[in-house]
């Protein structure tokens, strides 16, 4: 399963082999990004230490496009700075436990990207870095409030948002349309009736309500939500045994039984596989399924569309689209060169770049990016510009802490959810397990 | 008094001496200082691991930050705690099944192979196939296989007009425990088989010619001669295998991560989540201690149980 990857990013390493053409046109092209990043770096508030040198840690691609640029830079980087980046990429799911370890024995990788939650779990072993995030947020238009909450802590930043990975309704338009509606519903009552007229058509849908950590927390999420249910109240006393939750848990039920068998089994991948194939008219999911289709210039590009996930009873947006944080160590001998490149990553010329090449996969944290032209080239990925505006964080209504982290990675949510859809337990049974666990997390 | 003084240091040191010297040559230490290195690398790797884990089983440690003693809060925790229930439940499901089945159809292919066939040393390897492929290499072609809309098992089955529909496989709680568990079985024949075959190969010739002679039947020859031969082959087979399939995680987390909603999860899958996922180690390393008893009792089980010397010799029980 560990799909791992290690490269040293220098010159000499991206030239050999098969990257030889993209390097090249980024060591060419960019000799002026080299050229710029010298002359940034100069200016630059964080001044690195003399022969710094960094380890980074990063998640493997989900976008091929994304990961060329996102080496692209670093090169660059390295070039302009003097400063080597040892780059290893790994599977999403082996980052957390990962940086776990480096948290724990105090040594491994300088700075990680990675998912959400790891601030939250080490808070105390990560380097402040307020002040990037003042001089990113004061040149950039400001953070968007809820990632920004994810690497804050007690009024300091322990990380930064890098991006947000929208999580949206992928849908195919002719099978909407067949089933009686010119756009894909906007609220839950309207997504039951279309959810039933589509199984009725033989063109069924399904989201994902296995281990999904990407998919199916996005949408058992917001499901929860959107009737009103929430795991902790705003003091963070555990609250998802109530009828606002029984609400959305019966609403799933009957969303299950219309949907395609085998969802209780499906991970991040399936739903991809399964809507790619035809099998499913509407799932959850980042824009990979469009983008892999665009790039395989598959016919069923034509047909895909995005939605906005439907509004519940509580009348506003309540979806849940998670950033992935970037984050340096305490223990790193070079904390300004650590500083050095997350303000890097995330200035103009590179972050711009970068947020073109993801084609709509990531969503920009800091507010002036929203005008890159990666939202406009395409319409389809226009709801995707949205994720850090209609989002509540997986803390919600609580705070973010070291509770909301755990709560979110031992599933409490998605459990209660998958065992009430596949009527393994009773609604009531789901709920006061879900209630028994979360207050385990929320003791604290 | 200064010069008494130095005699009796000097005395002190002369019998350290000679003390260090008796022990670099005594036979009896020289065994000792041997074993030294193998009792350091124990020490090191397998006591202070098993000590660090339950110490961690009594804290509150998280990831990232100390933790202080609790005393048995964690187990009175998981006592109320129904997914730990449910994970017991899976383990022993999934380890007794599993077991059995992988010592009959193991014990079975292992007869099989000890009789005179062609090809009789590239079947015997060609059966240790699946042993031999990574864990996780077989558990994603598993997943593969039990996929609820591309399984090659529901595609067969309904080009052959047997059934409807594909076959929830992961998705349903009761299929999914099925599919895991065969899955293991696949991947654990090979050691169960091939152990037994060398067992089958020391049972001495002359013990089946006697048995001819006295006129038994093939089944009487099995229950008689084979049967009771192999016991102690048997006894360590079945008890690392129990192991093995006890602690079990690779298949499962490849495959279902212990969903749907927890159906899968074993008590190793669980701790992992617990403890490296969700941060809470104190409470994953609980689960894992709470393993011990029960692999203990198997232990204490097949080597008492089925090590009796006399039951061995074909002679009944006291």
């Amino acid at each position: 399963m560990t799909d791992h990857i290690t490269r040293d990013v220098s010159r000499r390493s991206v030239l050999k082999g098969s990257t030889a053409l993209a390097a090249g046109v980024a060591i060419g092209g960019a000799g002026s990004l080299v050229d710029q990043t010298r002359a940034w770096a100069a200016d630059s508030p964080f001044e690195p230490e003399k022969g710094a040198k960094l380890r980074m840690l990063r998640w493997n691609r989900f976008v091929e496009t994304e990961d060329i640029q996102f080496d692209k830079s670093m090169v660059a980087f390295t070039e302009a700075t003097g400063i080597q980046v040892r780059l290893d990429k790994e599977f999403l799911d082996d980052i957390q436990p990962k940086a776990a370890v480096a948290a724990n024995v105090g040594a491994g990788p300088d700075i990680i990207w990675g998912p959400m939650a790891i601030p939250h779990l080490i808070p105390d072993k990560l380097l402040d870095v307020t002040d990037v995030a003042n001089y990113l947020g004061g040149k950039y238009g400001g953070w968007y409030e809820s990632p920004a909450a994810y690497g804050i802590r007690d009024g300091k930043w322990m990380a930064l948002p890098l991006c947000v990975s929208g999580n949206y309704i992928n849908y195919r338009i002719s099978a909407v349309q067949k089933a009686g509606f010119e756009k894909f519903p906007t609220t839950t009552a309207d997504l039951m009736k279309l959810t039933k007229a589509l199984k009725a058509n033989g063109s069924p849908a399904g989201m994902a309500l296995g281990r999904a950590t990407g998919d199916g927390n996005a949408w058992c999420h917001w499901v929860v939500w959107a009737h009103g249910g929430k795991l902790v109240d705003k003091d963070g006393n555990v609250t998802i045994n109530s009828p606002e939750t029984a609400a959305s848990l019966e609403y799933v039920k009957e969303l299950y039984e219309n949907w395609i068998p085998g969802t209780a089994s499906w991970n991040d991948s399936n739903n991809n596989k399964a809507f790619l194939s035809g099998d499913v008219s509407y799932t959850n999911n980042g824009i990979s399924i469009y983008a892999a289709a665009v790039r395989q210039k598959m016919d069923i590009a034509a047909d895909i569309d995005h939605a906005f996930y439907p509004i519940g009873p509580v009348g506003k947006p309540t979806e849940l689209q998670l950033p992935f944080m970037i984050e340096a160590f305490k223990y790193s001998k070079y904390p300004n060169a650590c500083k050095l490149l997350m303000a890097f990553l995330m200035e103009g010329p590179q972050y711009n770049a970068w947020l073109e090449q993801s084609v709509g996969y990531f969503t920009q944290t800091l507010k002036d990016y929203e005008k890159n032209k990666v939202w406009t080239e395409d319409p389809k990925r226009a709801v995707f510009k949205e994720a850090c505006t209609r989002t509540l964080d997986m803390g919600y209504a609580g705070s973010l802490g070291y509770a909301a982290a755990g709560a979110l990675a031992d599933f409490v949510i998605v459990d209660m959810v998958s065992q009430a859809a596949t009527g393994q337990t009773s609604v009531k049974e789901a709920m006061e397990t879900a209630q028994k666990r979360a207050e385990r997390y929320y003791r604290v | 008094m200064a010069t008494d003084a130095e005699r009796v240091r000097a005395q002190r040191t002369e019998s350290f001496s000679d003390r260090w010297t008796q022990l670099k040559y005594d036979h009896n230490w020289l065994g000792f200082w041997f074993m030294l290195p193998a009792a350091a690398f124990l020490l090191l790797f397998l006591t202070y691991p098993l000590g660090l884990g339950i110490w961690l089983s009594v804290t509150d440690t998280r990831i990232g930050r100390e933790g202080g003693f609790i005393g048995l809060e964690n187990f009175e925790w998981l006592n109320e705690d129904p997914v730990f229930w449910l994970s017991v439940f899976n383990t022993f499901l999934y380890t007794t099944v599993a077991s059995v089945i992988k010592f009959g159809l193991g014990l079975y292919l292992a007869i099989l192979l000890n009789s005179h066939m062609p090809w009789k040393a590239i079947i015997r390897a060609v059966v240790l196939l699946p042993f031999i492929v990574p864990t996780v290499l077989s558990a994603i072609a598993f997943w593969w296989i039990y996929d609820t809309q591309f399984s090659i098992i529901s595609w067969t089955l309904i080009e052959m007009g047997w059934i409807d529909e594909n076959i929830n496989f992961l998705g349903e709680p009761n299929n999914a425990r099925a599919s895991v568990i065969a899955a293991n079985i696949w991947r654990g024949i090979p050691f169960v088989a091939i152990t037994l075959l060398a067992g089958l190969q020391t049972i001495p010739q002359s013990l089946y010619e006697a048995a001819t002679i006295d006129g038994a039947s093939r089944w009487q020859m099995f229950r008689h001669v084979t049967y009771p031969m192999l016991t102690p082959i048997i006894a360590v087979v079945m008890t690392f295998s129990v192991l093995f399939t006890f602690t079990d995680f690779q298949l499962i987390y490849a495959m279902t991560r212990g969903g749907p909603a927890n159906a899968t999860h074993l008590m190793a899958t669980l701790s992992y989540q617990r403890a490296i996922m969700g941060g809470n180690l104190g409470e994953g390393a609980a689960i894992s201690t709470a393993m011990i008893p029960f692999l203990l009792a198997a232990i204490l089980f097949s080597w008492f149980g089925l090590q009796r010397r006399k039951w061995q010799q074909g002679e009944s029980d006291d």
